[in-house]
């Protein structure tokens, strides 16, 4: 059987206890994979650990066990095959959006012309749509502006996986929207490998090929792989009058508001396959009713 | 609107010096000698008596002073008699050499004590003893270690500017944000790219702000420091001219003083302009 493009094993995070007692541990046995070209959203209550799972998966954090695996290489600190977009945008404030971009090109290819770097950029900030304000700095653009840039930066680097915390979290419901659309356009056009946290439940499903459900924390576990049955392009405006939409929509909510409670600390893989079990929610309805 | 406001208050400071310095001029055309035969304190023999004209100079001869001096601040008359300029060069001279070594010191240290929490706490102890010293109380072992006036002075000041340098970049290094530390270690910057290009300018303003708090400082110390030791400077000219009893000259140079302090501040002002940021 070949291993997916990244795969996560048995990956486990623990946290000293305060003074003496025990340790807590976040999550444990995590095990999924992501195959090149798709789009994987998380979806669990929040202190789950999906910070935490992408942070190691970034480099930026070590796991207490457990291993992440990327194109054959295990994954041991950062690199610029990986490209973050962080919660909050996390621009450096003092350059303007396209410096902010320039700076991601400049460090994955520094042997580049000072032109070659600039068109570079460029293109990934009229990807996002921003032509026009490259020379604002980032106290000059609105939230989701800032969001924009930090999704040109990591998508300019043309990293083979792109991580993404909770991008649009902290946006409002239209903005969100309008960027949501983007990801979608750009995802599409750059057939990019992401792994996505979020917490809406509509977002996972309009830009997932797969979405991963955790169960709640301490000691978390990737529960279930659903895939998503419905057909691309999709569309934010008739997504929810397409196949397989509300199908998928009650299985994850009906996962978040009941299942992720009844499963925690559960071993929920002891059927010695350490894979998720991989549901897709049409199926699953026909069969019920 | 804000330009009315501005005319407002540029008028407002006009009257309000018109009226001080009339008032000034004033009080000392109306000084009443004092009454015949009463004994001179001995401060008043010191100061050449009471009788016989005003203790203090009126602001115009102040100002006709002010307009001698000016006319030719750089003028060598002998190792006792420079102009102004000259006494204030020599000040400004070694207030900025002090200062520039406060800074080749403080600042590379700052950044290791904000990067490290180790070494934060292995230097504390240290900082919080030598920071609350009045930098004067150093000049005698300097003078005895350096042996040489000029230079003690600037030891002095190296000293009393170390500390804000040091603590603000410290601070502000130690505040740069854990996310854009992830920035830099997800685009793989070398530790001495992501100091240049991400630490030191996120931590800027905050240096620049202790650096401006460390020029102020070393203005005060150095008219303190150069009346201890004399020599030249503005500090030694201020106490020549005081021992001369020229309180004409003392004026002039206290508000010299005043004006150089202010043109400091405002070059580090502007600097601390050029790296601000908002977020
Ligand atoms: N440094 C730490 N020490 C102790 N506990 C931590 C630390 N960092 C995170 N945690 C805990 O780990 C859990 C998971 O955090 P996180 O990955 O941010 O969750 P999520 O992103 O799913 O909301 C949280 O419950 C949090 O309390
Ligand atoms: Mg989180």
């Amino acid at each position: 059987m070949t291993k997916p493009f990244l795969y996560v094993e048995n990956l486990k995070k623990a946290f000293p206890g305060p003074r003496g007692q025990e340790p807590l541990t976040v999550f444990e046995n995590v095990n999924f994979g992501i195959d090149k070209g798709e789009f994987v959203c998380v979806i669990g209550h929040s202190g789950c650990g999906k910070s935490t799972i992408l942070n190691v998966m970034a480099g930026l954090d070590e796991s207490s066990d457990g291993y992440v695996f990327m194109d054959g290489k295990e994954v041991q600190g950062t690199s610029l095959d990986r490209g973050v977009v962080f919660q909050n945008h996390s621009l450096l404030p003092w350059k303007s959006a396209l410096a902010n971009v320039t700076f991601a090109v400049k460090s994955k290819w520094p042997g580049w012309s000072k032109e070659k770097i600039r068109d570079h950029a460029m293109k990934y900030i009229e990807l996002v749509g921003l032509k026009g304000s490259e020379d604002k700095r980032p106290s000059q653009l609105s939230g989701g502006m800032k969001q924009r840039v930090g999704i040109a930066r990591a998508f300019a680097i043309e990293p083979k996986m792109l991580l993404m915390d909770e991008p649009f979290g902290a946006l409002d419901a239209l903005t969100r929207g309008s960027i949501q659309d983007e990801l979608l356009k750009i995802c599409t056009e750059t057939k990019q490998t992401v792994f996505m946290i979020t917490h809406d439940v509509d977002e996972a499903i309009l830009l997932s090929d797969r979405i991963l459900l955790m169960t709640n924390g301490p000691h978390a576990q990737v529960a279930e792989s659903v895939t998503v049955p419905i057909a691309r392009p999709r569309k934010r405006e008739t997504l929810v009058r397409q196949d397989g939409y509300y199908e998928t929509r009650n299985h994850l909510v009906d996962f978040l508001v009941r299942r992720s409670k009844e499963l925690q600390g559960e071993y929920v893989q002891d059927d010695g396959d350490k894979e998720p079990e991989v549901t897709t929610p049409v199926r699953a309805a026909a069969g019920g009713n | 609107m804000l330009t009315t406001e501005n005319l407002k208050a540029a008028l407002l400071s006009v009257a309000l010096l018109i009226v001080l310095l009339g008032a000034w001029e004033w009080s000392i055309e109306g000084t009443v000698l004092p009454i015949g035969d009463q004994e001179l304190s001995e401060y008043e023999q010191l100061v050449g008596g009471s009788s016989g004209g005003s203790r203090i100079p009126a602001p115009s001869a102040v100002i006709s002073h002010a307009i001698t001096e000016l006319s030719d601040p750089f003028y060598v008359a002998g190792s006792n008699d420079m102009g102004i300029g000259i006494q204030l060069a020599h000040s400004v001279g070694r207030v900025f050499a002090g200062y520039s070594l406060a800074l080749l010191v403080a600042i590379p240290l700052g950044f290791l004590i904000g990067m490290s929490p180790i070494m934060y706490k292995a230097l504390n102890p240290y900082i919080q003893i030598l920071r609350p010293i009045s930098p004067l109380a150093w000049m005698p072992l300097a003078l005895f270690l350096i042996r040489d006036s000029g230079a003690s002075s600037i030891f002095v000041i190296f000293i009393c500017s170390i500390w804000p340098v040091l603590l603000n970049t410290a601070f502000g290094v130690a505040g740069v944000s854990r996310d854009l530390r992830n920035v830099a270690r997800t685009l793989e910057l070398s530790s001495l790219k992501t100091a240049f290009a991400v630490i030191l300018p996120a931590a800027a303003p905050t240096i620049l702000t202790g650096m401006r708090i460390a020029i102020g400082i070393s203005w005060l110390v150095i008219v303190a420091a150069e009346m201890l030791v004399g020599g030249s400077g503005i500090g030694y000219y201020i106490w020549n001219e005081w021992n001369n009893l020229d309180i004409t000259s003392v004026i002039f140079s206290i508000l010299m003083i005043g004006i150089v302090g202010m043109f400091l501040d405002s070059i580090l002002a502007a600097a601390t302009r050029m790296v601000q940021y908002d977020t």
